[in-house]
């Protein structure tokens, strides 16, 4: 999916989208974090070429998109799973048992909070509060809350993702033999 | 029961229209205000109501207003802070996803009292339902002509755009959020100049919370005399507190300021889950925590300041016997230096400095000098970094020391003991 990006196609993709947001602002480096959520949302990571077309876009130089991109943590500079799993551990969570099911999602699917399943599955990732903490423990899966979370709750949250992981699988076998 | 105001429409989701907020009484407050007030009334009469910010500091939200030069002969601008990322807090969330007409109502007529033609709301990236509904009531808005060219046929005009931010708590922070706005990192500026003077792109700026907007409107439909009947007189009006941790009924709830953190906690958080409460931080994890002898504290932000806490958030995480005191103050040490921007070394080093030693004592290889060398790096910190971050870090730390030292003393004893 990402193996063609060049500065040119990146262009083509979002040059409108980008000088559409360029307008809200009245200068053009505002822009830069709109600019690069488009590209996340288009392709999934950021790198240095997508740096090098936003700069040539917005006009500024790439160091201040590059800047931007690396400060913020809901920026994907590497490829994160298929299912994000974000498991807020900070004080609500943690007094409800956040550790104990994210070592069970360490456990359950073997890999360590920080790391992504070797069939890019899944991401694990603990992190600082997300706002929900009247419904502790609580996970994101990629953009949506999971809340009052228990280890049956996460059980059962991972076969449903495993089956959504299959019926994805089979469609985009499905579009791709249609395409061939 | 207390008259819910600023939750009024959380169980009505016609409310999330135009026209279901208008029916119930939405948008009377913003024309009241066009059709009798002068700017420079609008701001008098915000002074007169004693509104203060519900963004943390408590600060008077008429007399930051003032601050905004008349004369400056640049644009001005508004910024909402819905950054929300203050650990156990999640009220800004409930007015966003439920009641966003609200919030831009309060946007509108501030936006008027200064003369701002452009506003940002700053919402948190993780917040996406919050971001869609709010886009979605600027959308409606402007079709209404409450936003935009010639608003209710009056000569002001206004724009407001969402910014969405990427996942950085000192983003919350105003001067870190204008240079983010900017599209810069997240990193504070020194004040003064402050932002009413030189904020965004330079230009005078108001920031204030979401919740502090959504005091407005109720303001203008009911009246000054309404809305500084409700609660202590130096902290008046309705206020959120948001319910978390160990207790039995979590939750965002409304209630006036002259309410005691037991009341709080016993009466609405329905009591500790297990045993009894041994703590609570009143307002997010930068508060100070209180142990269960100071509960008949009020939550305002004068008596939360005289027993060296503050109302902060008002993120109220209460902790039951079963909490570890060094752990929640690891857990909390650790989030601040994570976030720190790097920009300082007090908060940057002191931080980090201050997190490993609480792993060492949780591990059981704590020594015993450890409590007194916190209490030192707490000493470094306060007072001496650029921003409140690191003020709040320390300032939380040290009261885990002050109130619960015997608990550091027992895990570093063990230690000893055993080796
Ligand atoms: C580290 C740090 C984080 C902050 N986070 C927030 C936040 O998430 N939301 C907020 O409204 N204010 C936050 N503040 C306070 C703002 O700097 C500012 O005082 C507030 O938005 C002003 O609004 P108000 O006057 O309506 O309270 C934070 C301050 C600091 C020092
Ligand atoms: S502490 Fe986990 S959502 Fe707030």
């Amino acid at each position: 999916m990402t193996a063609e990006r060049t500065i040119s196609t990146i262009r083509d993709d979002l040059t409108i989208a980008i000088s559409e947001v360029r307008t809200r602002y009245p200068n053009a480096r505002s822009a830069i974090m709109p600019a690069l959520y488009l590209a996340q949302d288009k392709y999934g990571t950021l790198d240095g070429t997508v740096y090098q077309a936003i700069a040539e876009i917005l006009d500024v130089p790439e160091i201040y998109v590059f800047e931007v991109a690396s400060f913020y943590t809901l920026y994907h500079r590497e490829a994160v799973g298929r299912f994000h799993l974000q498991m807020c551990t900070n004080v609500s969570c943690m007094l409800l048992g956040a550790y104990d099911l994210l070592g069970h999602l360490e456990g359950r699917l073997g890999i360590k909070a920080g790391a992504t399943t070797d069939d890019g599955r899944f991401s694990i990732r603990a992190v600082e509060c997300i706002g929900a903490c009247d419904r502790a423990p609580v996970m994101m899966v990629n953009e949506d809350y999971h809340n009052d979370l228990t280890r049956a709750r996460v059980d059962a949250l991972l076969d449903g993702l495993e089956e959504i992981d299959t019926i994805l699988d089979d469609l985009e076998e499905t579009i791709s033999e249609g395409m061939s | 029961m207390t008259e819910q105001v600023l939750l009024k429409n959380v169980n009505n989701p016609d409310a999330l229209t135009l026209t279901g907020y208008e029916k119930a009484g939405g948008y009377q407050g913003l024309k009241i205000m066009f059709r009798d007030f002068s700017p420079d009334e609008v701001i008098a009469y915000v002074k007169d109501s004693n509104l203060r910010g519900r963004g943390g500091a408590g600060f008077p939200t008429g007399l930051k207003w003032s601050f905004v030069p008349k004369d400056s002969g640049k644009l001005h601008y508004l910024c909402c802070n819905a950054d929300e990322g203050e650990p156990g807090t999640f009220k800004d969330r409930v007015l966003m996803e439920k009641d966003p007409h609200q919030m831009i109502e309060g946007m509108i007529i501030a936006a008027y009292a200064i003369g701002a033609k452009t506003s940002y709301v700053y919402i948190r990236g993780e917040y996406g339902l919050s971001i869609s509904r709010v886009e979605q009531a600027i959308a409606e808005a402007y079709a209404q002509g409450y936003l935009g060219r010639n608003i209710m046929g009056t000569d002001f005009s206004h724009d407001m755009y969402v910014h969405k931010g990427a996942g950085a708590y000192i983003c919350g922070e105003e001067t870190a959020l204008l240079e983010s706005i900017e599209g810069k990192r997240g990193q504070p500026k020194l004040k003064p100049p402050f932002p009413a003077v030189a904020g965004l792109y330079e230009c005078p700026t108001v920031v204030n919370n979401v919740e502090t907007f959504a005091c407005l409107p109720h303001i203008f439909s009911r009246g000054v005399d309404w809305f500084t009947a409700i609660g202590p007189m130096d902290a008046p009006g309705p206020k959120l507190f948001g319910l978390s941790g160990q207790l039995k009924r979590p939750g965002v709830y409304e209630l006036p300021m002259d309410i005691t953190l037991g009341e709080l906690v016993e009466d609405y958080g329905g009591g500790p889950l297990t045993g009894k409460f041994k703590a609570v931080i009143p307002g997010g994890v930068s508060a100070p925590m209180i142990p269960r002898s100071g509960f008949d504290v009020k939550m305002d932000f004068s008596s939360l300041a005289a027993v060296d806490s503050m109302l902060g958030s008002a993120g109220v995480i209460a902790l039951d016997d079963s909490a570890s005191i060094p752990v929640v103050a690891r857990r909390i040490t650790e989030f601040f230096s994570h976030e720190s921007c790097g920009k300082c070394a007090p908060c940057r080093e002191g931080l980090t400095w201050a997190a490993k030693i609480l792993r060492r004592i949780e591990a059981g290889d704590g020594l015993p000098g450890d409590p007194d060398q916190l209490e030192v790096l707490c000493g470094g910190i306060f007072g001496t970094t650029f921003c409140a971050l690191g003020d709040g870090a320390a300032w939380a730390l040290r009261a885990t020391l002050k109130h619960f030292r015997p608990e550091y003393d027992a895990l570093i004893s063990k230690n000893n003991n055993r080796g």
